[in-house]
């Protein structure tokens, strides 16, 4: 474990990538994210990595495809609209299965937007995104340290699973200064062998490697998404995090993710303070969703409320996974806005003091 | 036939050496593979490859080599797409006379 | 020519075995039917890279990077490690193969809209930042696999399917000369226009293809670009023999064959 240390998120985000083994970035500059491209230029060339700025974020989700191909770890970041910019390369990544990781520093939206941070692209990292049925492994961290442990953890299940996996983080988060331990990891440990697929030429005891989502035939095809969703599932089984706070006794559950989920547990606070029964859940995988815990929550309390910054968009999966039991309600603000922790404490009044009591 | 004739000189004999003027080559198709695209028949300056009238089992009509003065060049090879044509061609010239000649005085007069 | 009013057969050879074989198809290039229509560029273009790759003996280092475009399908017929690259990214696929893998040799191969349209900023920027690769671009001056759409390397007046009463310069745009563009950038080390619709030419391209691959192993820097000028029959609805026939008689007038820039120790000897 090193020493804390006092960092921005973003700089975490990249320290940890290069203690994580990082082989290969491929970046381009975007507020607010500017910083992870700049701390790996300065350091990851020198620390048995190759740090390379290119020229629009169209090249650099290609170059990560033709790096990660080549069976080393690589990532790349950027923000809103440049992760729009990166969807066709993602969805040739995720049908090619490659182990990639991805940072989303989001930012207000829709358009060039505002560098302000943001949820609105949840449902572009957890839906999709690019053409095609296809998902990404979807993590969510909510402050510094999570920033820099989610390195290693998406590395880790996308080599494990074959598949980019997302850091959908915001602007607040990759601003912040927090302190920051980075593990002890062995990367020689960790390292998966990908020889038998990846394109680093073809020996003579082997037949050629080829990276392709091209497949003609539509059985084919079909073969291949089946493939696909079998993984998903495996996934949804096995790789489901979130964290509960509270939901023992709770008649309100709020669900939020991120930055507003540090806002969500000071109202928490406050509501319980004044008397309400308020739990949290905080989804750490966006994709694979907690659909079950959030089932058996509902059969217990007796409403949702999510917040998020955003119009609206985990809620549908919250009401998805709640299948119309409970009335799940949403408080969002858009454009940028941060809520604070009294707004979403004056929304749970109301919610409370409005509730009908069906137990 | 065209005879070509070399010679060498060693001590006091000079050898004339008489090989065949032309070479000999010849080409073998894989026809299956054949498109019929005529490039080979227009590229061979020995006008030795010709299309077949029938057709292959992928409906194209194929190369042909309709005489035998191939000299194995490897035009038709190095144009063809489909990489059909394997080219043979007569090795080092085996001398077919030669004709040694006992002499005391050799000058030789370099004339160009 | 004479009149077939027979069957010819393919004449037999009697002391075959004593002939030396001179020449035959590479071994890495896989014996698998080309899909690619008969006459095509294209598949000359792939057994010269091939036969390169035999000849250095780089099978196991090689790692290639496939377009989108009629050679969508290279892989099949190509026998190493190789990559399916989105629309006009082969390039900065390959970057990213070479930034990880420096030690391997990457090529890129690409057509005229992968490499020339929709990839254009992908192109400079890699060579712009001289990577130690081989670019093939094969301009056939037209969308093949599409069905015959106009392209950026179009001549001006010729018929496409998206240009129907030939290419107007006013509406449509002049011909990109990629080859002369990207000569220009320091990047570029190696920069050469070549055709395969000859013998004669077929050996020059084939010893083009060659120094690029070997000046990628020799590593003194800079990418290779060797743009192979071909012809498209189906494209331009002409018999094979016509197309080549119609490079000769129009394209190599505007795209004109040779070498466009030479690595500094060898343009200084010529």
């Amino acid at each position: 474990m090193s020493e804390k240390l006092l960092m921005k998120g973003n700089e975490a985000l990249a320290e940890a990538a290069i203690r994580a083994g990082l082989k290969g970035y491929f970046g381009y500059p975007i507020t607010p994210q500017s910083e992870l491209l700049e701390y790996l230029s300065h350091h990851l060339n020198n620390r048995g990595g190759s740090f390379l700025q290119a020229e629009s974020e169209l090249a650099a989700i290609n170059m990560v495809y033709g790096a990660a191909g080549a069976g080393v770890r690589t990532m790349t970041s950027t923000s809103s609209p440049g992760y729009s910019l990166m969807q066709e390369g993602v969805s040739y990544i995720a049908c090619a299965e490659i182990p990639c990781l991805l940072v989303n520093v989001v930012r207000g939206g829709p358009g060039l937007g505002t560098i302000q941070p943001s949820q609105g692209d949840y449902f572009q990292a957890v839906k999709g995104g690019g053409h095609g049925d296809y998902k990404l492994i979807v993590l969510a961290p909510d402050s510094v340290q999570e920033m820099a442990d989610f390195v290693y953890l998406g590395f880790d299940l996308a080599d494990k699973y074959l598949m980019p996996v997302l850091i959908l983080t915001d602007g607040a988060l990759g601003q912040m200064m927090e302190p920051v331990t980075f593990p002890d990891y062995d990367v020689e440990k960790n390292k998966v062998d990908h020889s038998s697929w990846a394109t680093t030429g073809k020996l003579t005891s082997r037949s050629q490697n080829v990276i392709t989502s091209l497949h003609i035939e539509a059985e084919k095809m079909e073969d291949i998404n089946i493939h696909l969703q079998k993984k998903y599932k495996t996934i949804q089984e096995n790789e489901v995090r979130y964290e509960a706070i509270n939901t023992e006794d709770a008649d309100i559950i709020i669900v939020a993710f991120g930055l507003v989920a540090r806002v969500a547990h000071k109202a928490m606070e406050n509501a319980n303070k004044k008397g309400l029964k308020v739990g949290m859940i905080r989804p750490i995988t966006l994709f694979p969703f907690p659909t079950e815990i959030l089932l058996t929550l509902s059969k217990k309390v007796d409403q949702f409320l999510v917040v998020e910054m955003n119009a609206g968009q985990m809620v549908e999966d919250v009401r998805l996974a709640v299948n119309g039991k409970i009335p799940v309600d949403f408080y969002g603000r858009m454009g940028g806005v941060i809520p604070q922790p009294s707004e979403i404490v004056d929304k749970l009044i109301q919610m409370d003091s409005s509730k009908t009591h069906s137990k | 036939m065209p005879l070509l004739c070399n010679f060498r000189i060693q001590d006091n004999v000079i050898h004339y050496i008489f090989v065949m003027a032309k070479i000999k080559g010849h080409v073998t198709i894989r026809t299956k593979n054949c498109k019929g695209c005529d490039l080979c028949v227009h590229e061979c300056p020995q006008d030795s490859l010709q299309l077949s009238t029938a057709l292959n089992t992928s409906g194209y009509p194929y190369a042909v080599l309709v005489n035998d003065t191939c000299t194995g060049c490897t035009n038709c090879a190095l144009v063809c797409p489909e990489a059909v044509i394997t080219v043979f061609r007569e090795g080092k010239k085996k001398p077919i006379a030669i004709l040694s000649h006992v002499t005391e005085n050799i000058t030789v007069d370099i004339t160009s | 020519m004479t009149d077939i009013l027979i069957e010819p057969q393919h004449i037999q050879c009697e002391n075959l075995d004593q002939m030396d074989q001179v020449w035959t198809r590479p071994v890495t290039l896989i014996d698998r039917k080309l899909h690619y229509c008969p006459g095509c560029g294209h598949s000359v273009a792939h057994r010269l890279i091939m036969e390169t790759i035999d000849e250095l003996n780089i099978q196991e280092t090689t790692i290639g990077v496939a377009p989108v475009g009629c050679s969508v399908f290279a892989y099949h017929y190509m026998d190493i490690d190789m990559q399916e690259a989105a629309h006009g990214r082969a390039t900065a696929v390959a970057t990213g193969i070479k930034r990880v893998l420096p030690d391997r040799i990457v090529f890129t191969y690409q057509g005229d809209g992968d490499l020339a349209a929709i990839g254009t900023a992908e192109t400079i920027h890699t060579i712009n930042r001289g990577e130690n690769i081989v670019i093939i671009f094969v301009n056939n001056g037209i969308y093949g696999m599409t069905g015959g759409q106009m392209a950026p390397t179009t001549l001006p007046g010729f018929v496409t399917s998206t240009s129907p009463n030939g290419r107007d310069t006013h509406t449509m745009g002049y011909p990109l000369k990629m080859a002369e563009m990207i000569s220009v950038l320091p990047g570029a080390y190696y920069v050469t226009r070549q055709a395969v619709h000859s013998a004669k030419s077929v050996r020059k391209a084939k010893k083009a293809i060659l120094k690029a691959f070997q000046y990628q192993m020799d590593g003194k820097g800079g990418t290779s670009f060797v743009e192979i000028v071909s012809n498209c029959p189906s494209g331009w609805k002409m018999t094979p023999v016509e197309s080549n026939q119609y490079l000769d008689d129009e394209i190599f007038d505007f795209y004109e064959l040779g070498d466009l820039k030479l690595p500094p120790k060898e343009s200084k000897s010529e």
